[in-house]
């Protein structure tokens, strides 16, 4: 069976700079495949160029065996019903002078389906997403950020998609509603065979949801396996850096973090060699070459002295 | 000597809406000393963020206060003119926003945005200009000079937080508000981001109110927590005491259901059952009783938020057990 998703090399340049280059990974039907990754590494802009909102230069990218990068606005609309997007920023991605029963029926209307009964369609919607149905009359401004989350979410499972690119679906929302959103997520996987991406930094919820991830740094996946595998064996250093310092609920928690050296690297002048080895707290002479992306066992990493090999 | 910096005290605030008062605050009571980092959590929806708007009077023209007052350093913030409220936003308050495209204007560039916030300094625009970059250094933005020509949108989202987060230390406040400004960081950026502020606090003596739902920032960074619940503070304490000794229903549940605990995969995380109350329709006693597996006959009446041990606050009756008796 092909994959519901496969990108391969996928590059984008914003002017000069050089944001992803070259990411690859392949999402199977109702699995959900979690991207992690610094700040700024690219994480958004991979799933927007997916979706055909932000520009990629090269590389391939198939829905369903069939290629859309780059086909324009028109061939995508009809896939827009089985592609949705959940938006990293909650209120912004909302037209304020819409109300709620429009903005997550407006999916329908858009794929010409005016004919159903979008008011009990938008309580359906609402309710799934434990919002009160009264909701429907309220404006964006009016809503606190995580409902305006939830409103986003309800919009983009309006069409019962196949695949859903979510940034940060649970970002501001409280630990307890955030339970119901990811629980419910997972209850569309295992009815529906819903195919997932999602972003987040917070790697408790990766840890919930994900069966695989992958992680981006400087627009390149370094690392990539089944959570399990990475949770237990990270393989690359940035994975075991980013991994330790997952702050803990518990004010008395002992961490052992491996401190991050320096900054983020510029993407003006990419370092040479392991784009990594200026930060890396294992960096050795060898690390002036370029590393090669290497599979053993179904996992990925980009490193030459990789951890647990 | 501590001394108290903000004063939140018996603050009701309503939204008016087409389906009546919506009582969005009812009876918040709590300080912030000086120098404190002291942290909000609560349920989506509890009131944290309109808290914040009625602090700095940045309010959503539907928003009546109905009771209570707010006192910075002693002076009652209600009663200040619009004027000397401006004076005071950017200067010895500052607001990182839970959506930082209310801070950034998307037709301004950083450079300009940031610049423009020093108004009241009295140095050369490229000293400015020189000062931005180094805060855009201080949170991790990397190739800050060429940055600091690029609009808001050209930014990813944590960059956006960030650069909130810098413009916000860049007064030097006595207080500094910070509404969720983590949520678009990786795990380590936000530990990065945590020092800063604790140095912040250290340096300047600097007061933080914090909110997040992320229980593992709120364990490592306040020294106090407070616990909102539908429009109320139902508890208040050490960091300690509430991560250990939650002594509210509320809380309890709320650390019950953080993920960070759960180690290994969940098919089913664990929830809070049952639904927030209707703001607008106010149930009659504790409000958190239709969700709350202790309740009893006793929760028909409102509980007052008591005084546990020192600086230790919740407002439930199961504390009261001598009474039931
Ligand atoms: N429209 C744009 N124009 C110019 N640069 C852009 C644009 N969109 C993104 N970038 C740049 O591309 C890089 C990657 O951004 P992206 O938003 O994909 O990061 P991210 O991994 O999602 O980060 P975060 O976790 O902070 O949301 C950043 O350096 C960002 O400034
Ligand atoms: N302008 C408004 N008119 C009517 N109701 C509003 C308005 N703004 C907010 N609300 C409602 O008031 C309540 C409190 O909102 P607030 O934004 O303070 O919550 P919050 O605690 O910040 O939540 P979150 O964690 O989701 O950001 C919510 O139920 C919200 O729907
Ligand atoms: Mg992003
Ligand atoms: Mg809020």
């Amino acid at each position: 069976m092909s994959p519901i998703l496969e990108v391969k090399d996928l590059q984008t340049s914003f002017g000069e700079v050089n944001v992803l280059a070259g990411v690859s990974f392949a999402v199977e039907q109702g699995e959900t495949y979690a991207m992690v990754g610094e700040s700024g590494s690219g994480k958004t802009t991979v799933i927007r160029a997916i979706a055909g909102l932000a520009p990629a230069q090269a590389g391939s990218v198939k829905f369903d065996g069939q290629e859309i990068r780059g086909i324009g606005e028109r061939a995508l609309r009809p896939l827009r019903k089985d592609i949705a997007m959940m938006f990293q920023d909650p209120t912004g991605s909302l037209s304020p002078r819409l109300t709620i029963r429009n903005l997550i029926t407006e999916p329908h209307k858009i794929q010409g389906m005016k004919n159903r009964d979008l008011d009990a369609e938008a309580k359906r919607l609402l309710e799934l997403v434990n919002l009160p149905a009264h909701f429907a009359d309220r404006y964006p401004y009016q809503l606190s950020g995580g409902q305006a989350r939830r409103v986003g979410v309800a919009r983009a499972l309006a069409l019962e998609p196949k695949l859903i690119l979510a940034d940060e679906p649970t970002a501001g929302l409280d630990v307890s509603v955030q339970g119901e959103l990811l629980n419910l997520l997972n209850d569309l996987r295992e009815r529906l065979g819903l195919s997932m991406v999602i972003i987040t930094h917070n790697l408790n919820v990766v840890r919930h949801v994900a069966d695989r991830m992958g992680i981006l740094y400087l627009g390149r996946l370094v690392e990539e396996g089944t959570t399990e595998a990475i949770f237990h064996e990270p393989r690359h250093p940035y994975t075991n850096c980013l991994l330790s310092a997952n702050p803990e609920p518990d004010p008395d928690a002992r961490l052992d973090r491996i401190a991050l050296k320096g900054e983020p690297p510029s993407l003006i002048r990419r370092p040479s060699g392991c784009e990594f080895r200026d930060r890396c707290p294992m960096a050795s002479d060898v690390c002036s070459q370029v590393p090669q992306w290497k599979v053993t066992n179904g996992h990925g990493v980009r490193c030459l002295t990789p951890r647990h090999l | 000597m501590t001394e108290t910096l903000l004063e939140i005290d018996n603050l009701s605030v309503d939204y008016e809406t087409a389906r009546g008062d919506l009582k969005a605050l009812r009876d918040i009571s709590f300080d912030v000393n000086r120098g404190e980092i002291v942290g909000i959590v609560g349920e989506s929806g509890c009131g944290k963020s309109t808290l914040i708007s009625a602090i700095l009077r940045l309010i959503a023209p539907n928003t009546r206060f109905r009771n209570g007052a707010i006192r910075f350093k002693g002076d009652d913030l209600l009663t200040r003119t619009e004027e000397q409220m401006r004076a005071l936003r950017g200067g010895d308050i500052s607001i990182v926003f839970q959506d930082p495209m209310q801070t950034h204007n998307p037709v301004i560039t950083i450079g300009k945005q940031m610049v423009d916030i020093q108004h009241r300094v009295k140095i050369s625009k490229a000293e400015k200009l020189a000062t931005a970059a180094r805060m855009l250094g201080v949170v991790g933005i990397p190739d800050p000079e060429a940055r600091l020509k690029q609009y808001p949108h050209e930014f990813s989202g944590g960059m956006r937080q960030r650069i909130a987060i810098a413009m916000a230390l860049m007064s030097e406040p006595d207080l500094l508000i910070a509404d969720e400004p983590t949520t678009a960081l990786d795990a380590t950026l936000e530990v990065q981001i945590i020092e800063r502020l604790k140095d912040l606090q250290r340096d300047f003596g600097c007061a933080i109110l914090f909110i997040s739902h992320h229980l593992g920032v709120i364990a490592e960074l306040c020294d106090r927590v407070v616990v909102m619940y539908a429009g109320a503070v139902v508890e208040s304490g050490t960091v300690r005491e509430i991560f250990h000794n939650p002594k509210h229903p509320y809380t309890r549940r709320l650390i019950e259901c953080d993920p960070g605990h759960i180690k290994t995969r969940a098919r089913v995380l664990p929830t809070i059952p049952g639904e927030v109350p209707d703001l607008a329709n106010l149930p009659e006693g504790c409000i958190f009783r239709e969700r709350c597996d202790q309740a009893m006959a006793r929760c028909a009446q409102v509980p007052p938020l008591t005084r546990l041990s020192e600086g230790h606050n919740a407002a439930c009756w199961l504390n009261h057990a001598e009474e039931i008796a």
